[in-house]
């Protein structure tokens, strides 16, 4: 199941465990990459607290971390080659796994279709 | 309030549009930050062949002794600017800016001797106050702000190719050389400087014509239109100042490393020594030294560190050395880059700080500027 956020996140769910990045359209608005910072695998990370970092030649830019959880895993690809999610961004530019602490919680974020309709 | 309701439009703004440019307010006007090129690759384009730019923002001013006299006019000057004015030859542009009575920089200008007057270029955000301070203190002389002129800079290797496209006399010019050219019949006055550290040229062009002349630049296949943003990391990586960043009324001339720009004959024993604003302390400290000094630091890790940043002396963030005034990820580097105010006794090549990014406080090296070699046709 696929959900995406109002601050431009996806989250790919499998089994209570959310995949996470940003959008296309963040990536495009965002340019090209210069700088990721991951949160560290056990890192609790709440609903719209910071959970990454994102920098441009221009500007440096939060990631909030969709749902309450614990990561699991992070992307260290996008960390090596920030490019990757200008490149790939809702697939090889993922950012980091999330285990949520109330799978239901997602229930409330936005489908795709949903997500497509804001940024119209 | 709706910024766009207030903003200035130059005379290419039809064309930044039409070209799919991402239009930011800044200094009060409209400008392009960015084309669908993106920052990354129109900074490498402009390094690698050539880079449009609109900088018709900035103030282009005229000065002119009621006496007809050069002289008069650069003597008036001088008495604003620490640099030697009256030594200038005619066609050529020389850097200075315009000190207070506390030795602070309160704008930094080009200044061109025209022949019979003096064409002052200034930074947009400081144009009105700048000709203001012109008109109150530049005895005998007739202030001019030009409003009918756009000004389009175009940098780079392929630079000189670009523009024979259009007049052929270009190779003569040399670095800081300044002509008054036609280009298709529009009589431009051409310089050959910049702000991004590689060859170019800042071309002067009545309004009416900016847009005609644009176009025949674009038409070359090695010239792009170039953002605002590659135009920032463009300096820093040539080490250039940005007013209001890396110089402003709190850092002196000799603070912020720019003695370069003071010839001889103001400095001390010189023609003409002193006279300016602030003279008894910028000239106390080309003597003695200063406290502090502007530096390159170079980020050691990938992370770039911004202005405003804290530096310290140490890993822990105990004693506090100074800030970071302009920082961003160099992309012919390839790494990110930065410069900031150190005391002197940490301001030497390959001295180590730390700077607090995010509750971190991470390695840095003070680096000779600029960081790129620049490629002016001297």
């Amino acid at each position: 199941m696929l959900k995406f956020t109002a601050e431009h996140e996806w989250l790919k769910l499998e089994d209570g465990v959310a995949t996470v990045g940003i959008t296309a359209h963040a990536a495009e608005q965002l340019g090209d990459l210069v700088f990721v910072e991951l949160p560290e695998v056990g890192a609790e990370l709440t609903k719209d607290g910071n959970a990454a970092t994102v920098e441009s030649v221009k500007a440096a830019s939060d990631v909030y971390s969709p749902l309450d959880g614990e990561v699991t895993e992070i992307n260290q690809a996008i960390v090596d080659d920030p490019s990757l999610v200008n490149s790939d961004p809702q697939a090889a530019g993922w950012f980091f796994k999330l285990k949520l602490k109330n799978a239901a919680d997602a229930d409330s974020l936005m489908d795709e279709a949903a997500y497509k309709e804001l940024i119209a | 309030m709706d910024d766009h309701a207030v903003l200035k439009t130059t005379p290419l703004n039809a064309l930044h549009i039409s070209l799919g440019a991402k239009m930011v307010p800044f200094a009060g006007y409209d400008m392009p930050v960015q084309y669908p090129l993106g920052v990354m690759k129109e900074h490498l384009h402009t390094r690698a062949a050539a880079g449009l730019f609109d900088v018709s923002h900035m103030g282009q001013v005229i000065v002119k002794a009621k006496s007809g006299e050069y002289t008069d006019a650069a003597l008036a000057l001088e008495k604003l600017v620490p640099v030697d004015i009256l030594g200038l030859k005619e066609g050529r542009q020389r850097y200075g800016f315009f000190t207070d009575e506390n030795g602070g920089i309160l704008d930094d200008l080009m200044i061109t001797n025209r022949g019979d007057h003096l064409l002052v270029v200034v930074n947009a955000a400081c144009k009105e106050q700048d000709v203001a301070h012109m008109k109150a203190n530049l005895e005998g002389c007739d202030v001019t702000l030009l409003e009918d002129r756009a000004l389009i800079a175009l940098q780079g290797p392929r630079a000189q190719a670009v523009l024979a496209e259009l007049w052929a006399g270009v190779s003569d010019m040399k670095f800081m050389d300044v002509r008054e050219v036609p280009l298709h019949d529009v009589p431009c006055i051409i310089s050959r400087s910049g702000y991004s550290g590689e060859d170019g040229f800042e071309i002067s062009v009545p309004e009416a014509h900016a847009v005609d002349v644009a176009k025949a630049l674009l038409e070359h296949p090695d010239c792009e239109a170039i953002g605002l943003g590659a135009r920032d990391s463009l300096r820093l990586e040539a080490g250039l100042c940005l007013y209001g960043n890396d110089i402003d009324t709190t850092t002196s001339p000799i603070e912020a490393s720019l003695e370069w720009a003071l010839q001889k004959a103001r400095k001390a024993g010189g023609d003409r020594e002193g006279g300016f604003p602030g003279a008894d302390r910028i000239l106390s400290e080309l003597a003695n030294g200063t406290t502090r000094r502007r530096v390159g630091l170079k980020p050691e890790g990938k992370a770039p560190v911004r202005s405003h940043a804290k530096l310290f002396a140490d890993a822990d963030g105990a004693t506090e050395l100074g800030e970071v005034t302009s920082g961003t990820f160099g992309p012919t580097v390839e790494g990110p880059v930065a410069m900031g105010y150190l005391p002197v006794s940490h301001a030497t090549a390959g001295t180590q700080v730390f700077a607090e990014v995010r509750g971190k406080y991470l390695p840095m090296t003070v680096a000779a500027l600029p960081f790129i070699t620049p490629t002016y046709k001297r």
